[in-house]
């Protein structure tokens, strides 16, 4: 008794992707999961507890999934050493349950010849049974039961049928204590796969009748969504709605938070004597966390579509239709999803390259992730072109002001394929990566799962978000904050800080580029996050509460910038790196200070040649 | 053998059985893993494909209904697949 109560069983999930192996886990385990790290790589681990009908509680974890123990991402690393026990500090399963699409039986079929290599008690769910039922696909269990010689449960994870069975049948094999054989699996070569195909065939024909009314759905379907014309602006369609929806949404959303962090900021001022704490508390904590924070209606919006499109089978059709275009620059089709996220924020965009499988690929998509341009640009870009692009109408019908909103958004795509060009084909040549996936067959997204699945990837990014953020609001608050101006000092504090002795220091260097020391100033605290340089200028120009009153701003700067200045300000923004938190991504993703580093000093390169030309150019038809 | 072809050759409405994957005089790293790869996606002799989609720029990628999957890949790894076309369609 006291083991079982020390000692919770393991039981993982493994299954093929698209099994709907992680509903079945949430069906399993409702809201009672941890997500976290594995030890040592940025793999999500998620872990639930659930409790059989003996009163034992057991804890749960879903698996990457895998069409193979063969591993070839870091996502199918952990699903293969997690099986084998390999994995430090994680206990091989007590229990593995195989979760199979029962309507798509071959692969994982293969998948589980090779599992039961390993040695372990294992109970094979067949999911999605309602669906092969409607299709008339005939599974003769019982005689697969004999011919695989583990424990056959049918379940429907979206409807919550056949858990209790699963369950109980994990709790009849911890109950079995069968001998646990040691693992006699290896990596199979192409012949072993081979002859496990074979042996698959062999029992799919004797136990597996095909359908009698086969889905015809997905393929009617896809014949529009994969039409080489319509396809595509389907595609070009959705994006539109999803970037509508990301800003029109989100906007009254993002003033609640802002409203909400300034009255926090208003009752610390209100309760705290003004010291260096009071400071401390409101300009670096409240504020920095706040400008980060204010970002997460975006990011929920667009998750919430990205989800939605994931769970009905959409994204691997989108992956289909971007594959050759991003494929001339070099890019895999899977970069497609984390450089859409990137137009929201580039730290969640980044997280998600973990489904790439190859290394440099993956790291090539991280490198040009930032170069989207995220919402945190989007008040820099409004301030400056307010305050130097005239309201006029351009041949007819387009606004001169939203031409140029378009222009930097375009820069930053073609900038960003330019750069991906630049790593695969001249400095990472090698090999292109081979491009496989399966199209799943549509479905009906499960409002449970896609609400439970927002909700993890908000605490994710708030969690992540908040780790690096905070030291770097501390760090960045003390730069501009100390020392502190002189008695009978003129100037605005921040100008006699370290922030305005690096400002003045790096001023000659920006001299050529077309900033004053005030720009050069605002790019200090800019750097916790772009927009955070708006209210760094409307510090240096000593106007009280920029954010509010970008229109007093913009004619201040109108009136001492030089236009030349004021577009190369933009150019900068298109390209330099002025994210500390997305250097800190970057930094946890790769387990490295290298990447980092190399993607800070290429961005401020570009960002500095493309202020150049631009600042030289303008100044050169007179714009100075 | 002698009607059979390189699946990276073959157009929407193709059918055949795949005879052969991969290009077994080839032993080099990257051409085993491939192999490998396709195989464990179901591409592997003896299955029934038939091509159903292609992309718009070349026709690239492709789609293909592998037995009871649909699968993507590009031609270029399509090009490791030799199908015979299959005489019932």
């Amino acid at each position: 008794m006291t083991d079982a109560v020390l000692h919770h069983a393991r039981i993982a999930l493994v299954g093929n992707p698209n099994s709907g192996k992680t509903a079945l886990f949430n069906a399993l385990t409702g809201a009672r999961q941890k997500v976290a790290n594995y030890a040592g790589v940025t793999v999500e681990r998620k872990e639930g507890m659930i409790r059989g009908a003996s009163g034992r509680t057991m804890s749960v974890v879903d698996l990457p999934g895998t069409y193979s123990l063969r591993a070839r991402s870091p996502d199918e690393e952990v699903t293969r050493d997690v099986v084998l026990g390999r994995f430090a500090g994680e206990a091989s399963p007590d229990v593995m349950v195989a979760v199979a699409d029962a309507t798509n039986l071959r692969l994982v079929l293969r998948l589980i010849l090779e599992l039961k290599a390993v040695g372990r008690p294992m109970v094979l769910a067949l999911n999605m049974y309602d669906i092969a039922e409607r299709q008339g696909l005939r599974i003769d269990i019982e005689g697969l039961r004999a011919e695989l010689g583990v424990p056959i449960v049918t379940t429907v994870a979206t409807r919550k049928r056949g858990l209790d069975d699963l369950v109980a049948a994990v709790e009849a094999e911890l109950a079995a204590q069968p001998a646990s054989l040691p693992s006699a699996w290896t990596s199979p070569d192409a012949e072993g796969i081979r002859a496990a195909h074979r042996e698959a065939g062999r029992i799919m024909r004797a136990h597996v009748r095909p359908p009698e009314h086969p889905d015809t759905l997905t393929g009617r379907i896809d014949s529009v969504l994969l039409h080489p014309v319509f396809g595509l602006a389907i595609l070009l369609g959705i994006l539109f709605v999803m970037f509508q929806a990301v800003f029109a949404w989100a906007a009254p959303l993002m003033d609640g938070i802002e409203a909400l962090m300034a009255g926090l900021g208003g009752l610390v001022a209100a309760a705290l004597p003004d010291n260096l704490l009071r400071s401390l508390i409101i300009d670096g904590l409240i504020s920095g966390v706040g400008s980060v924070l204010v970002f997460l209606p975006q990011i929920l919006i667009l998750f919430l579509f990205i989800i939605l499109l994931e769970d009905f089978g959409y994204m691997a059709r989108a992956a289909f239709l971007m594959d050759r275009i991003m494929g001339g620059a070099g890019l895999h089709g899977r970069a497609f999803i984390p450089l859409l996220s990137s137009f929201a924020c580039a730290i969640p965009g980044i997280m998600s390259t973990r489904v790439i499988d190859n290394k440099r690929d993956r790291m090539a998509t991280i490198l040009v992730a930032p170069l989207m341009t995220c919402s945190a640009r989007i008040p820099v870009y409004t301030l400056i072109i307010g305050a130097f692009i005239p309201q006029q109408t351009v041949g007819g019908v387009f606004n001169l002001q939203g031409l140029v909103m378009f222009g930097l958004y375009a820069a930053g795509i073609v900038s960003a394929l330019g750069v991906s060009f630049l790593i695969r084909r001249v400095f990472w040549r090698g090999r292109v990566e081979p491009f496989m996936m399966q199209l799943p067959a549509y479905k009906a997204p499960d409002i449970k799962n896609v609400a439970l699945n927002l909700w993890q990837r908000a605490m994710i990014f708030i969690n992540r978000a908040g780790r690096i953020i905070l030291p770097l609001m501390v760090l960045i608050w003390v730069l501009s904050t100390f020392p502190y101006p002189p008695e009978g000092a003129t100037g605005p504090a921040i100008d006699y800080s370290f922030a305005g002795m690096i400002g003045h220091a790096i001023q000659p260097l920006l001299a050529p580029i077309g900033f004053n020391w005030q720009m050069s100033i605002a790019l200090v605290p800019g750097m916790a996050a772009r927009e955070v340089a708006v209210a760094a200028l409307g510090t240096v120009y000593a106007v009280g509460d920029a954010e509010s009153a970008t229109g007093v701003l913009a004619s201040t700067l109108a009136a001492q910038w030089s236009l030349a200045s004021g577009l190369a300000f933009l150019a900068w923004y298109v390209f330099a790196p002025q994210c500390a938190p997305t250097l800190g991504v970057v930094k946890r993703e790769t387990n490295s200070w290298k990447w980092p580093i190399i993607m800070f000093v290429y961005m401020v390169a570009l960002a500095y040649l493309a202020a150049f030309v631009v600042y030289q150019g303008a100044r050169a038809i007179g714009w100075g | 053998m002698s009607d059979s072809f390189p699946l990276s050759q073959a157009r929407v409405g193709a059918r055949g059985v795949i005879v052969q994957v991969g290009d077994h005089g080839d032993h080099d790293e990257h051409a085993i893993e491939l192999e490998r790869r396709l195989l464990e996606f179901g591409l592997v002799e003896g299955a029934r494909i038939e091509v159903l989609h292609e992309g718009g720029i070349k026709r690239d990628p492709i789609a293909l209904r592998v037995d009871e999957a649909v699968v993507a890949l590009r031609r270029r790894e399509a090009a490791s697949l030799m199908v015979r076309a299959d005489d019932a369609a």
